[in-house]
C-alpha cells in the first residue's frame, strides 16, 4: 500500500537502487491492542554501514489483511500458543518437581526484556546461546527434565510466551566480547552463496527486499517477529526452521535447527535488526 | 478429549441497552478433517468441532453447524443485540462427545 509515496520519499532522500523500486515497504503504523506503539522502522546499526540505511520489520511487506491479524491479541492466532506455553510455565516437570514459575514467578516481571537481548554470550558456558538453548539448560540442570527438541512445538511456544513479555522493546543484541567470533561466523554465512541457485541471504534480503520473487514479497529477513505464526502452516515457526526453509529454497543441503551454523546466523541476523521492536509472535504468510 | 482445546471469547464489558455488539470467539482445536492419512496409509479419523452455539440469558443468539473443511482453531465472529444486562453462554460440541463452554457477563451502561 502506498508505495508510490514511499518511492518518492526515497528519491528525495537520494537513496539509490534497493528502495527506489516498485513494491517496497508500506508506511502503515503498528499499534498493538490499541495501546502499544511498535517501532517497525529504525536507523540501521553501525555495523550495517554500506549495507542498509534503514531496518524494516517484515510486517511492512505483508498484505493489509495479514498485518491486521497482528494488531489485536485476540485476532493474533499466535497467542493461542502463548496461552499454551503459559500452562507449561506453571506445570511442574522433571526429577526436581519444579515448574518454570517456581523460580521465575510471573514471566511478565522475570522475562521482560529477555527476548530483546538473545542470542547472547554465556560467559560460564563459553558459548553463544539462543533463548531455546537457555530454556533447555534450565530444564536439564534446574528441573531435571528432558531438553526439548530444537524448534519443536513446545519449545517454540515457550519462546513466543517469553517474547511477548518483551513486546515493543527494541532488539538489542550484543555483538562484541565473547560473541564476536560467533557473530563473524554468522556474517560470513549470511554472505555465502549456497545451493544450485547460488543465492546468499543477502541476495534476497539485502539486495532485493521490497521486490517480488515470483509471488512472494521479499522482506529484509528480520528476526524481531519470531516466533512467527505463519498462515501457511497454522503454527508458530522458529527462526532456525525458517532459515532451513530459506536455505532449502536455494536448493542446498541445509543445516539443522540448533546447529552451530544456525546459532551463529541467528545472532548475526538478530544484530541486523537491532532497534526494531520485538514483535513475537508475529503473523506472516 | 482432543488435546489442547481452550475456548476464548471477547465480549465488551458493557453496552447500551438495545445495542448490537460484536462478539469474537476462538477455540483451539486441531479440526482433523477425516480426509488425511497417517504415515502407514490409514485414514486419520475425523475429529472436529461440529456445532457452536451462543445463548444470552437462555435465549439462543446463534447456532452454527461446522463441517469438515473448516480450518484449525475455528474463529467465529458475530453480532448480538443486548436488550438487558446478563450473561452470554458459549458452547462448542466436539465429535468425540465432549462439550466445552464458557460464559461472559455484560452490564448495561
Amino acid at each position: 500500500m502506498n508505495f508510490k509515496a514511499l518511492t518518492a520519499i526515497a528519491l528525495v532522500a537520494g537513496l539509490s537502487a534497493p528502495l527506489a523500486m516498485a513494491g517496497g515497504a508500506d508506511d502503515d503504523n503498528m499499534v498493538i491492542n490499541g495501546d502499544t506503539d511498535m517501532t517497525t522502522k529504525a536507523a540501521a546499526a553501525a555495523h550495517l554501514d554500506g549495507a542498509l540505511d534503514e531496518v524494516i520489520s517484515g510486517w511492512h511487506f505483508r498484505s493489509d489483511e495479514t498485518q491486521q491479524l497482528q494488531l489485536d491479541d485476540f485476532d493474533n492466532p499466535g497467542m493461542i500458543f502463548v496461552d499454551k506455553a503459559m500452562d507449561t510455565w506453571n506445570a511442574a516437570e522433571g526429577t526436581e518437581g519444579k515448574a518454570c514459575a517456581d523460580c521465575h514467578d510471573d514471566p511478565a516481571d522475570s522475562m521482560a526484556g529477555v527476548r530483546a537481548t538473545y542470542p547472547k554470550w554465556n560467559e560460564a558456558a563459553g558459548e553463544v546461546r539462543t533463548l531455546q538453548m537457555q530454556v533447555n539448560d534450565c530444564r536439564v540442570n534446574q528441573m531435571g527434565a528432558e531438553a526439548w527438541k530444537y524448534d519443536a512445538g513446545t519449545a517454540v511456544d515457550m519462546e513466543a510466551m517469553i517474547s511477548v513479555q518483551s513486546r515493543g522493546m527494541p532488539m538489542n543484541v550484543a555483538i562484541d566480547g565473547g560473541a564476536a567470533d560467533t557473530w563473524a561466523k554468522g556474517k560470513e554465512l549470511y554472505y555465502t552463496r549456497t545451493g544450485q541457485l547460488e543465492l546468499s541471504c543477502a541476495n534476497c534480503h539485502e539486495d532485493n527486499y521490497g521486490n517480488y520473487i515470483r509471488a512472494d514479497h521479499l522482506s529484509q529477513g528480520q528476526t524481531n517477529g519470531f516466533p512467527a505464526y505463519r498462515l501457511k502452516n497454522a503454527k508458530l515457526n522458529g527462526v532456525h526452521s525458517r532459515f532451513k526453509g530459506c536455505v532449502r529454497d536455494t536448493r542446498a543441503e541445509t543445516y539443522s535447527p540448533g546447529s552451530a551454523e544456525f546459532i551463529a546466523l541467528e545472532l548475526y541476523v538478530a544484530s541486523r535488526g537491532n532497534g526494531l521492536a520485538v514483535e513475537g509472535p508475529s503473523v506472516r504468510n | 478429549m482432543a488435546s489442547g482445546v481452550k475456548p476464548r471469547v471477547k465480549v465488551p464489558k458493557k453496552a447500551a441497552a438495545g445495542d448490537a455488539i460484536t462478539i469474537k470467539t476462538l477455540i483451539s482445536h486441531k479440526m482433523e478433517s477425516g480426509q488425511r492419512k497417517d504415515g502407514d496409509g490409514n485414514i486419520i479419523p475425523r475429529s472436529i468441532i461440529n456445532r457452536f452455539t451462543c445463548d444470552f440469558n437462555g435465549q439462543n443468539v446463534i447456532d452454527v453447524t461446522l463441517e469438515a473443511a473448516i480450518s484449525t482453531n475455528p474463529y467465529i465472529e458475530f453480532e448480538s443485540l443486548v436488550p438487558e444486562a446478563g450473561e452470554f453462554k458459549f458452547t462448542w460440541y466436539d465429535d468425540d462427545g465432549d462439550v466445552y463452554d464458557t460464559t461472559k457477563k455484560i452490564a448495561i451502561g
